[in-house]
This record gives structure tokens, sequence and C-alpha cells, in this order.
């Protein structure tokens, strides 16, 4: 059973106050998102990407199309109690203490009295907060909010959560907590659905990536086979500032920093460039075929639908 | 009734509680003790007249404010500052949202009228230095005055559904208005011809009654108030509020939040 089936959601807008006029802010959009991945939902600022999760959490209607979340229709409550949603920059009732809004949240989600303390306590230690249980919202920084966001959507143990821009806000080491709970999430059979527009994100986390813009889905697929598509080249990277002469005739470009050179070589060249850092006695930290970067990738995607855009213009 | 329900109204008056709504039982208590006093010293005869009628204004038109105050935000401010996203992505349906924040707020002014009713009543036995038995008829004007606040809640949170504060306010402050003149605008009716006429009972069966609910006149002068009344207007609001609060939920059920 796929987590996500989205059948053809769309959404137009009526936009203008005297004469109205329609602003489709989602095509036709066909996804499938299977149980156990993270699924990483990517596009620029105004893609489209908040439309189809507001959509999915019913808080939007579509124009036309359907979807279907862990087999059910996506307007079945009953779903609702098997997911947890992360929206874009949350804001929550600022009058409560954290500890309090997640008992709020964990009594609309049928979470018994009983249980509810724990789980409060265990979820505000896993997002960090477990010594700020007693402050009131309104004294939260922006990353503390978010935490308190990725808090309740996982506070009631769903299968499937969605993460609209969890990264937003938070700083590096915040992020890196995020990224790591995303990998326990996985790691405990949960489904996660997250929108980002920061690539490394995507690249670092998921499993598969649909690229969205213009409400226009443009790519799909694994990470690894969205960005294996290489020149055919591979990245040799050595210990000090020692660049051999020899290197050159295999038509290497190499760039010294700090106290490692790398250098591109031609695919098939490895065992030639291995003899000659032997031979000069280098010592050698990698070999790694080059691969197109998700940045290269998703820039290619979105410059082309642009140049399609002009062409049919 | 369901329990995610309880739960939303008993979140909306924790909110009512902390941003300080009740502070208005300061000013009203500060009100009513000077209006006790003041009414002490110059008045003779009438002192309980007085009190009761300026009491029960008191609590009326603070409940009143109170509940188009609150009640135009319950809605539009929880979409504008997008809490409503985290409520509805749970298992909770869109009118119970609805009907558990207009019985957080009810509650709100229920509590509020219980601690005014006893200043009321505090202010009473300081210029009268006893109570008769026809004070219980204070009860029932308060009883009213609460029905009064139902009516008022569920009209600003239906035009809190689909308008901002600004004009929920207006709208909801413009009705009780109407309301209060409910009775003139029915005997405009009956002497009007033709299309007027018809427009004007329209408009008269249409807005609230509120003019039904005022007693207090009559309170303070001790007159009494009929069972038929009680009743009457027990069902009257019950009817109003649940049919003013089903036009809510129809059009927030079918409300995109951007």
């Amino acid at each position: 059973m796929s987590a996500i089936e989205i059948l053809d959601l769309e959404k137009t807008y009526m936009v203008g106050f005297w004469r109205k006029r329609p602003k489709r802010a989602l095509q036709p959009l066909q996804l499938t998102v299977e149980e156990g991945e993270i699924f990483g939902f990517l596009g620029p600022n105004g893609a489209g990407k908040t439309t189809t999760l507001k959509i999915l959490m019913g808080l939007v209607f579509p124009t036309a199309g359907t979807a279907r979340i862990l087999g059910r229709n996506w307007t079945d409550p009953e779903v609702k109690a098997q997911i947890g949603f992360l929206p874009e920059q949350p804001y929550f009732y600022d009058y409560l203490t954290a500890h309090e809004l997640l008992d709020y949240y964990g009594q609309l989600s049928g979470i018994p009295a009983k249980d509810r303390k724990r789980r409060i306590d265990e979820v505000l230690s896993k997002v960090g907060l477990a010594d700020v249980k007693g402050l009131q919202l309104r004294k939260f920084s922006k990353g503390m909010l978010q935490r308190v966001g990725i808090g309740q959507a996982i506070l009631h143990d769903p299968k499937l959560v969605f993460f609209d821009e969890p990264m937003s806000g938070l700083d590096p080491l915040g992020r890196r907590e995020v990224r790591d709970l995303m990998e326990q999430l996985k790691q405990a059979g949960k489904t996660v659905f997250f929108s980002t527009h920061i690539l490394s994100d995507a690249e670092a986390l998921c499993d598969r990536v649909a690229i969205i813009h213009k409400g226009e889905l443009r790519g799909v697929g694994a990470v690894e086979t969205l960005t294996s598509s290489v020149q055919g080249k591979v990245e040799v990277v050595w210990q000090g500032t020692q660049i051999p002469s020899s290197m050159k005739t295999l038509g290497a470009e190499c760039h010294a920093t700090g106290d490692t050179v790398r250098a591109v070589i031609q695919e098939g060249q490895q065992d030639a460039a291995i003899d000659l850092l032997r031979r000069e006695h280098i010592r050698l930290i990698a070999i790694t075929p080059l691969r197109t970067s998700l940045e290269t990738y998703f820039v290619e995607k979105l410059q082309h639908s642009q140049t399609t855009a002009g062409k049919s213009a | 009734m369901s329990a995610r329900i309880v739960h939303i109204a008993s979140n909306t008056f924790r909110e009512a509680v902390r941003d300080r709504v009740l502070y208005n039982l300061i000013a009203f208590a500060v009100l009513l003790s000077g209006a006790a006093i003041l009414v002490g010293q110059i008045s003779i005869e009438i002192e309980r007249l007085v009190v009761v009628n300026l009491g029960l204004t008191a609590v009326s038109l603070f409940g009143i404010v109170i509940a188009i105050f609150i009640g135009i935000g319950l809605v539009s401010k929880e979409i504008d500052k997008r809490t409503l996203y985290t409520v509805l992505s749970r298992p909770v349906r869109r009118w119970e949202f609805i009907v558990g924040k207009f019985f957080g707020l009810a509650g709100t002014l229920v509590v509020n009228t219980f601690f005014m009713a006893i200043g009321v009543f505090a202010a009473l036995f300081y210029v009268a230095h006893k109570f008769s038995a026809s004070d219980a008829t204070i009860l029932v004007a308060l009883y009213f005055i609460v029905l009064e606040f139902l009516i008022i809640c569920s009209l600003a949170l239906l035009f809190s559904s689909f308008s901002s504060p600004l004009l929920s306010a207006v709208f909801a402050f413009c009705l009780f208005v109407i309301g209060s003149f409910a009775n003139d605008l029915r005997g405009f009716a009956m002497l009007a011809h033709g299309f007027t006429r018809w427009i004007a009972t329209a408009a008269a069966y249409l807005v609230p009654n509120f003019s039904a609910f005022n007693i207090i006149s009559a309170v303070a002068h001790q007159q009494p108030v009929s069972a038929q009344l009680i009743l009457q207007n027990t069902l009257y609001a019950v009817f109003y509020t649940a049919m003013v609060l089903s036009g809510a939920v129809l059009v927030f059920e079918h409300r995109n939040l951007k």
C-alpha cells in the first residue's frame, strides 16, 4: 500500500477584486509516495508545495482530483489520527506553555490521559525543549516555535508525517537535529513527506524527491537516479599541496584547497592516477565518481521549463 | 457531546482568561460600588430601582461588548495566525471547531455574568440592607441576558467565519441595535403596505428579537415575570442560536483556509 497517492489534484484560485480571473496554483498533479520512505517535495517559493500540503490536510479544497492517504480517501477524518503536520512558519496559541499546547493537541488527537503526560515529556526531550516546558510560547524564539511545531506533529506517533519547510528558522545545529529526527522516524517505519527549497537537506535525507515549479510537476525519482547522469568523470582527492606534473598529462583539472588537492579526470583513468600518486608517495584520500548534484538537476529542470514556456509564448 | 468540542471550548475559555478578558469585572465592580454608594446618598425610596436598573444594564452591556469583541476574532484570528492549521490537521471536524468555539465563548460569558451578578446583589444589599422575595426576578433578568449573549455569540461567530474582524464587529453591533428595537420594527411592518410591508415583516422576524429579552425595567419595578415568557424566550434563543450556528458551520465547511 502506498502512503500517499495523489490523483490529478489541481487548484485554481480566483484572483482580483472587481474582475475576478482564474489563477492556477496547481496543475493536475500525480504523485505516489511509498510507505517508509523520506520523500522530498522540492520547488522554489510559490511553486505550489504549500498548496499541495494544504489540500492534503483538508485546509484548502481542490478544484479537481482526489487523493488517498494510507489507503483511505484523504478527506476521511480518521486518516488524520494517523498523520502529523508541521505547517510552514508555525504559530501557536501563545498564551499556552509548550506542555499545555501539546496536551491540548494530544486531547484533540485522542491520546488517552494516562499516556499523554509521558508522551509529551518524551516529545519535548526529543525536540530539545524539556527545560522550557513551563514557559509561555509568546516568549519563544522562532527556532523554538519550529521545534514545538515538530513536536506537535509527532506527538501522537503518526504513521505519516508532513513537514512544510521544517528547517526554516533553525540554526545549523537545529537543522542537524531535525535531520536526525527524520532519520529516526524512517528507522521507526514512518513515512516522511517534506517540502523544502533547501536542496542540500533533500539530497542528504530523501529516498526520493519530486520537483514542482509553477504548480507543475517537473521530475520525480530516487535521488541517486536523478543525480547519476554524470559527465563520465571521476574526482580524485589527495593530501598535500603537491600537484604532480604527470597528473596534468591525464588531462586532470586540479584545485588545491588547504592541505588537499582535488583533481577531476576522465572515467577509466583512475588506475593510472593511483599509480602516479603511489610513485610520488602521495597519500590518496578518495576516488569518487562525479555526480550531478541535486542542485544542478533542479536548476536544469527549472531552466528547461522556463525555456519551454518562452518558446510556447 | 464530542470530547473534542469540550477540549476546544475549554481552550477558548482559557484563552479568554489568560488574555485578561475577565479584568472587565474590576471595571464593573468599581462602577457598581461607586454607583451604589452615590445612589445610597442621593436617592430616597428608589435606591433599589436605580441599582437594579443600572446593575443589570451594565451586566448586559459589558457582556455584549465582550461577546462581540471576542466572538469576531474566534475564527478569523485562528485563520490569520494559522493556529487553525494544526487543529484541523487532526481528527477534528470543522463543525466541531465552530461549536467548540461557541461553547467556549458562551462559558466565558456565563462565568463573567455570574461574577457580575454577585456584584449586583452586593450593591443591592448595600442600599436596601435586605433581600426580598421579589429579588428572585433579578435572576430571571440575568438568565435572559445570558440568552441574549448566546445569540450575540453565535452571530459574531457567523460573521467571523467569512468576514474581517472589523466588518464582523460592525455587523454584529448593528444587529444588536436593530434587534433591540425588533418590536418597533414589527409595529412598523404592521403599518406598512404592499412590498414595503412584506420586506419589513421579513426583516422584523429575521433579526434577533432582543426586545423580548429586556425585562430590566419590569424587574426593577418588581413586576412578576410569567413562566410562559421564560419558556418562550428560552426556546427562541436556543432555536435562533442553533440556526445561526448552522449557518456559521455551513460557511466554514466550504471555506478555503489560505
